[in-house]
């Protein structure tokens, strides 16, 4: 497959702090590739030198067969960013968005251009209002579709979806999913694993200034303990008593201030029963359970080993 | 590329004038206020003040044309700074459009819209009395070198409207612009101050713009009045626009700001 972003020893430090330490990376064109990392990580100051916002300090990046440095007009013709924060106008109405940056962007019909996108975002019935007007999730999608017209090869969207409540991040969700159905590729920050899991095909995990890990959802759900339950006690005896049933069968890590114990088990229904057997057959009542969810910091724990720097 | 500037150029002034219109609160300040001091000055303290023969209010016009453009172009660095921090300013810089196009269009909006108070103020001038016995061609000269003290101004402003941290940061630098033209020859003349108080009046631009504005509209010969005026406002100009295209560049270089 062809490469669209090609990132080699990127470098970038604002004064004293090292932002990015050497990033490589490679993105195939089509699909939706995902660069998850905590906060500070970098991730934003890597979009905005692919989007040629900001220059780097070392290394070199090329987006679309374009380099960052030498041709940035040229990625700027082939790309389109949607920031952190949504960067709509909001004294203009949602169609006149739309229609600037059509305009911009020089396509012949901005006011089709406009109502096209208006209709395939469901923001047709408040296109006339003012964005300020607008709620998290419309904001959002209106956000996302002013980066559409002319149709980029890469779209950049630099944490879609954090800060909007859950029913707006599924819409966000279903909207990147359709756009890279078309052909498009969509580079796409996050904080969030699921978000990553869900949505792309490829992902890299940036810490620290560094790629740490990449491959697909599979390859790094596989070093993942996707098997962890959850085990909870009425008194501290009964928790010694379940650590003593586990014998040594399961790693297992107790908490004995909210008097429960993380069990990782394969994932599997088998071994999931077996471990409710040993408690049933010692006698310990277990007053709940629950699968615990990986975490960004079980990723960083099982790619790195390491706890994750506070 | 020529073809692309000018198009651009026209679609970020379209926005930005509709941001004008949209919140008329900002135009009636900015004309509001300059008119109460017009009346102030002309009906409270005019009768007191000996400023010739002429009717007082056509000695005030002209500085107080200027303190309602001072105070007009803070909207551009209001205006520019809001683009800043909502983001929409790096939307723009991420588009394949003629980068300077994004600061032209505040500029140019700020030119029209301080032109739009100024016509307002010289509307109400009328029935208090103001008269210009002036042909069309030193009307001409006074608009241009009205123009040009806004575009420097502006461009003033295009520096706070970059690098501000907060709103009131970048409304902060009008106000000594707003309160130069009260120690100038705007409305008593320098010659009744006491000596360093005129001497920093009659060397500072807001008496040389004002001289200038008043000579033409007055329909007296032009005298070296106007080639300081010109000169000030050059070289206003020029320094502004170097320092706010080093402020526009530090911002590409991620050196002034990393959010």
């Amino acid at each position: 497959m062809a490469t669209t972003i090609e990132v080699r020893g990127l470098r970038k430090s604002f004064g004293a702090v090292e932002v990015l330490k050497g990033v490589n990376l490679e993105v195939e064109r089509g699909g939706i590739f995902a660069l998850l990392g905590s906060n500070g990580a970098g991730k934003t100051t890597t979009v905005k030198i692919l989007a040629t916002l900001l220059r780097a300090d070392g290394g070199t990046a090329a987006v679309n067969g374009f380099d960052v440095a030498k041709d940035p007009a040229g990625v700027r013709r082939s790309i389109s960013l949607t920031g952190q924060f949504a960067a709509v106008d909001e004294i203009l109405t949602g169609r006149e968005n739309l229609v600037m940056i059509a305009r911009l962007r020089h396509l012949g019909n901005p006011r089709r251009v406009a109502d096209d996108l208006l209709n395939r975002f469901g923001l047709a019935d408040a296109a006339d209002r003012r964005v300020s007007a607008y709620s998290g999730g419309m904001r959002r999608r209106l956000d996302i579709a002013m980066s559409l017209p002319g149709n980029p090869a890469v779209l950049f969207l630099d944490e879609p979806t954090t800060g909007l409540d859950p029913r707006a991040r599924i819409e966000v969700w279903k909207t990147v999913k359709e756009l890279a159905g078309n052909g498009t590729t969509v580079f796409l920050t996050t904080q969030y694993l699921e978000e990553a899991e869900r949505l792309a095909g490829r992902i890299a995990i940036l810490r620290g200034g560094r790629i740490v890990a990449r491959g697909t959802p599979e390859e790094l759900k596989a070093r993942l303990p996707h098997g962890r339950v959850e085990l909870r006690f009425a008194r501290a005896e009964e928790l010694r008593a379940a650590l003593g049933a586990l014998g040594g069968g399961y790693p297992a890590k107790p908490d004995e201030a909210a008097l429960s114990v993380a069990v990782d088990t394969d994932g599997s229904a088998g071994q999931f029963a077996d471990v409710l057997n040993r408690m049933e057959g010692a006698g310990v009542p277990v007053a709940g359970f629950s699968r615990k969810l990986p975490t960004l910091e079980d990723v960083f724990l099982a790619v790195t080993g390491k706890k994750e720097e506070a | 590329m020529k073809s692309r500037f000018f198009s651009d150029l026209g679609v970020m002034f379209g926005r930005s004038m509709r941001h004008v219109f949209r919140s008329m609160d900002t135009v009636i300040t900015v004309t509001l206020m300059p008119i109460a001091m017009m009346l102030l000055f002309v009906y409270v303290f005019g009768g007191a003040i000996q400023t010739g023969a002429a009717g007082y209010v056509n000695y005030l016009l002209p500085g107080i044309l200027l303190i309602a453009i001072a105070s007009g172009v803070s909207y551009a660095a209001f205006r520019l700074f809001a683009d800043v921090q909502g983001g929409i300013f790096e939307r723009f810089r991420s588009l394949p459009i003629a980068r300077s196009a994004v600061l032209w269009g505040h500029v140019l909006t700020s030119l029209v819209s301080n032109a739009i108070s100024v016509a307002v103020i010289l509307l109400v001038a009328l029935p208090m009395g103001f008269r210009s016995s002036a042909g069309i061609l030193p009307w001409l000269a006074a608009a241009g070198i009205l123009a040009l003290f806004t575009l420097a101004l502006t461009w003033v402003a295009v520096i706070p409207g970059l690098t501000a941290r907060t709103v009131d940061g970048a409304n902060a630098f009008s106000y000594p612009l707003i309160f130069l033209p009260l120690v100038s020859s705007a409305f008593v003349p320098t010659r009744t101050m006491p000596g360093p108080v005129r001497a920093f009046a009659e060397h500072q631009p807001a008496t040389a713009i004002v001289d200038a504005v008043r000579v033409l509209l007055a329909g007296r010969p032009v005298g070296s009045d106007i080639w300081a005026a010109l000169a000030w406002c050059a070289g206003i100009l020029l320094a502004a626009y170097l320092f706010a295209m080093r402020a526009y560049r530090r911002r590409a270089s991620g050196a002034a700001a990393r959010a």
